[in-house]
């Protein structure tokens, strides 16, 4: 009877408070408690003190009208837009460069990686000068160094360089090209088109990989995908009656008008944040290409594949499972870097966010802001390379 | 080990939540530390710059030296902070500093929303363009399409928009944080007119490479009354700032000069006996010494002086008096009687 009752054999009685899973569960609780105490604390002491200092506080602001100009936005931002609207056009200016930021500096990236890696004396040598002289110099001497030693001397409006005569200027001013204007038509057809295209080249894909299993005739899949891509939108534009109209910048009393223009504040953030993210980027890949083992390309080479193939079938695909987490922290990086724009005056979101800050006053709420914006950004990039990452990783057959 | 931890750490948070809102009054504080720490300019000639041998000079600058004169008898005990326009208001509100004399606007939003105060205007500016010669431009009405140099964070950089929108015309800002960038990069060519102060405009064409190819545009677009900040809610403290601002003016009008404060003392015109504390008990009255604007005009000199010293005629910047005058001669400087 005793037995059946008692605790099983082997198994000590405890009480409550020494069994090690409540007493976990207490500890996790306290710390939890804690924490949200500790939160609670700060916002409400900084509440309370602005409170008692007379000073503004809340998101209001956000709705009131800003009444400065912002030099490059690329959503409409008109001139009694609100405080809201400048930040969300700082925003923009962000994403823009950082997405062009991290395309840019991936091909940097690889094409370096590759290189530092070539049978080719002076080619290896290069690409090694690259890495070692752009990774070793601060980002932002490198940023001064586009916007004042490289876009700065570069001649006045009324003597622009002009590549092509009357349509293509670039001045100090910026790099000014034609304005492009589509009708609707023509923007809509080639905009289905594309979508089209992209249909047809995964269907092609798809039957040429089934060709290649039945028959193992290979297909130039690249080379048709590309005509594809090209031609559809082409085809689309012939057929509405060619609905694309060029209109030349032209030249004014102070700067060249019309046209459309790329600003050089942006022209020194993107090639600096490119050049320099692109030489941490190159010793990754060259890290993730010497991770695969010799003996897979020998092993490649014996079944008879072509070097190109080689590298496009064996290597890359392994080296992917190396290069991309780190990768992942590169883009992060250069995201962040970016708001390094202040300092050349490119209107990024720290710079009208601050721009806001000082015109408010509320610079709790404005941190508050971009603190929340920076790690959305940084947590979205993350999720997709995390997704990417899985997609690329060992799968068990 | 850990409910030590705990406490100490509940301690903390409760202790900062208490250290924050207590606070002395910033005239005792300044007494006990033994210098004054006043926000300034990075570099803006006339109002705020380090001379070669690293002592600040200019009419903000003189400004705060006139407060600690007036606390101290000794324009020395006085530490410059140099902010942007963009660090100033915080600067400030945290207590990093105990006045801002940074040629600051005194706009509504400012004096009721940043949880400071205006303690009156030292220098009555405009907002004007400065241009190159050689654009042939005699009029800031011509300047549609233009690039404009501007520094963020300043109530120019909303001026610029509200003109530029007013008139119907196009342009292009360029923003900077600090002076310096705006400056360079107007001179490098980047911007067809630099926009800011018209003081600042003659200050910063002194720093071009070739001061004389640029001419400042005779529209004013804007009302820029500059003058010192404190903190709101220190009565004690607005007021130090406010009558040192007063008592300089009042010196001027008085006739009461550095060189002659001492013959001065002995004058029997009652007003000038209230200034240097001869009679009645003003400066014991704003927590000083009634010797308080004696020290003040001794060692800083009158609001006139110090304006001809640093921005006026014995200055490279040449600036006339016109609405900084005193009333009595057709300007705008008036100060409330001591008495």
């Amino acid at each position: 009877m005793a037995l059946a009752d008692g605790p099983a054999a082997g198994e000590a009685k405890v009480v409550w408070y020494n069994d090690p899973v409540v007493r976990g569960r207490i500890f996790q609780g306290l710390t939890l408690a804690f924490v949200v105490f500790l939160t609670w604390g700060i916002i409400h002491n900084t509440a309370v003190n602005l409170q008692s200092r007379n000073i503004a506080q809340g998101f209001g602001f956000l709705s009131t009208t800003a009444g400065f100009d912002i030099a490059q936005s690329l959503i409409s931002y008109p001139q009694d837009a609100d405080y809201g609207r400048a930040i969300l056009v700082g925003l923009v200016n962000t994403v823009l460069v950082a997405v062009l930021g991290v395309i840019l500096a991936t091909i940097f990236g690889f094409i370096g990686g590759v290189a530092r890696l070539s049978s080719n004396y002076v080619v290896r040598k290069l690409a090694t000068s690259y890495v070692e002289i752009v990774r070793n110099v601060p980002l932002l001497l490198q940023i001064f160094f586009w916007y004042f030693g490289v876009l700065r001397v570069l001649p006045g409006p009324r003597d622009s360089i002009q590549p092509i005569p009357g349509w293509i200027f670039l001045n100090n001013r910026g790099l000014i090209m034609p304005q492009v204007t589509m009708t609707k038509l023509t923007a809509d057809a080639m905009f289905y088109a594309v979508l089209a295209a992209i249909v047809a080249i995964l269907v092609l894909r798809s039957v040429f990989r089934k060709l290649q299993e039945r028959t193992g005739t290979q297909a130039p899949v690249f080379l048709i995908s590309l005509a594809v891509l090209i031609a559809f939108p082409v085809v689309a534009y012939l057929a509405t009656g060619a609905g694309i109209t060029l209109t030349a910048p032209a030249k004014s009393t102070f700067n060249i008008t019309g046209g459309t223009r790329v600003i050089p504040e942006f022209m020194a953030l993107l090639m600096a944040l490119a050049f320099y993210t692109g030489a941490f980027i190159a010793e990754i890949v060259r890290a993730g290409i010497l991770a695969v083992s010799h003996g897979q390309t020998e092993a490649a080479s014996s079944l008879g594949l072509k070097p190109n193939n080689i590298l496009r079938l064996v290597v890359v695909p392994q080296a992917l499972r190396v290069i991309i987490p780190p990768l992942t922290s590169q883009y992060l990086n250069l995201t962040k870097n970016s708001s390094l724009a202040v300092a050349v005056g490119y209107p990024d979101l720290v710079s009208t966010g601050g721009t806001v800050l000082n015109q408010t006053g509320q610079a709790v709420e404005v941190i508050a802001i971009w603190m929340v914006i920076y790690l959305g950004t940084s947590l979205t990039t993350s999720a997709f390379m995390n997704w990417y990452n899985a997609k690329m990783a060992i799968r068990e057959r | 080990m850990k409910t030590k931890f705990v406490t100490a750490a509940l301690g903390a948070v409760l202790g900062f939540a208490a250290a924050t809102t207590a606070s002395a009054g910033t005239l005792d504080d300044v007494k006990t530390k033994g210098f004054l720490q006043c926000g300034s300019n990075t570099g803006l000639t006339g109002f705020a710059q380090p001379d070669t041998s690293g002592n600040w000079t200019g009419l903000d600058v003189e400004m705060c030296r006139a407060i600690a004169a007036a606390i101290f008898n000794d324009p020395n005990k006085v530490k410059f902070t140099p902010l942007t326009a963009k660090e100033r208001f915080t600067a400030l509100q945290s207590g990093e500093v105990d006045l801002l004399v940074r040629n600051t606007t005194w706009t509504m939003s400012r004096d009721t929303s940043l949880g400071l105060k205006f303690a009156g205007v030292n220098y009555y500016d405009g907002q004007g363009f400065m241009v190159r010669k050689s654009l042939n431009v005699t009029s800031a009405l011509n300047l549609s399409g233009a690039s404009v140099c501007v520094q963020t964070g300043t109530t120019t950089e909303l001026n610029l928009a509200d003109f530029f929108r007013s008139k119907g015309m196009k342009y292009e800002p360029v923003v900077f944080e600090k002076s310096d960038e705006v400056n360079k990069a107007y001179d490098s060519g980047r911007c067809d007119a630099f926009t800011t102060d018209a003081s600042g405009l003659y200050s910063e064409r002194l720093k071009m490479t070739n001061p004389g190819d640029h001419i400042v545009l005779p529209e004013i677009i804007s009302k820029e009354p500059l003058g010192p900040l404190v903190r709101q809610g220190d009565d004690a403290w607005f007021n130090v700032v406010k009558w040192t601002l007063n008592a300089m003016l009042t010196a001027e009008e008085l006739g009461v000069t550095k060189a002659n404060v001492d013959e001065m003392l002995n004058s029997t015109n009652p007003d000038i006996r209230r200034l240097l504390g001869k009679e009645g008990k003003y400066g014991e009255g704003i927590g000083l010494s009634n010797a308080w604007a004696y020290q003040i005009v001794k060692h800083v000199g009158n609001y006139g002086e110090s304006f001809e010293r640093t921005v006026g005629q014995g200055s490279p910047l040449k600036i006339a008096r016109g609405v900084n005058a005193l009333w009595s001669k057709g300007g705008l400087m008036y100060a409330p009687p001591i008495r």
